[in-house]
């Protein structure tokens, strides 16, 4: 990975405080796992960023290096990373997805 | 050429001896797999770092040959 690449990253994460690499946009998302994750942040009311990795081949394989995670998407929280699909789905059945807000000061829906 | 569940369960098994390992084709199409794995090599990881032993034993094919793998980790 290069420096540029590297650089445009870590601002995508430093400048969001909820950060979602992922294939497409919240809005038309190009894959089932970028979809379902951007869906599980949008019934929360969490407002994120989605960085959509097709629109630039170097951040799709340099996200990988980044985040050591050879997967897309990737969900970033203040600068963490918290998982992929898998792990977020995962904490988002059990609470701990809500807990991470909470504990990180993210709004989100409370009910 | 996609993964076969034998090839995926080989590979697992081999840098995690110890995995029970459950694998479903989920559509029947040999590429969208669900992988459930206990091992006690997960005890006192964190998520991130079980499925990182995943990964690893995957060697490099995930996001490559292997298209779709949910992984659920389990502790022992």
């Amino acid at each position: 990975m290069d420096d540029q690449t590297k650089n445009t990253i870590q601002s995508h994460v430093d400048n969001n405080e909820v950060c979602l690499f992922m294939k497409g946009t919240p809005d038309a998302p190009q894959c089932g796992f970028s979809m379902a994750v951007s869906n599980m942040l949008k019934i929360l009311e969490v407002n994120f960023k989605g960085v959509n990795v097709l629109e630039d081949q170097s951040i799709r394989e340099g996200i990988k290096v980044f985040s050591d995670w050879p997967t897309i998407p990737q969900l970033y929280v203040k600068k963490e990373f918290i998982g992929g699909c898998d792990i977020v789905k995962e904490m988002y059945e059990n609470g701990e997805l809500k807990k991470i807000f909470e504990d990180k000061g993210i709004n989100y829906k409370k009910d | 050429m996609p993964l076969q569940i034998n090839e995926i369960e080989n590979l697992i098994k081999k840098s995690i001896p110890d995995a029970e390992i459950e694998i479903k084709d989920l559509m029947g199409d040999n590429n969208h797999y669900e992988a459930t794995i206990k091992s006690k090599l997960f005890n006192n990881l964190n998520k991130i770092e079980q499925h990182k032993l995943v990964y690893k034993s995957l060697e490099g094919k995930m996001g490559n040959e292997l298209h779709a793998l949910a992984i659920k980790t389990k502790e022992q």
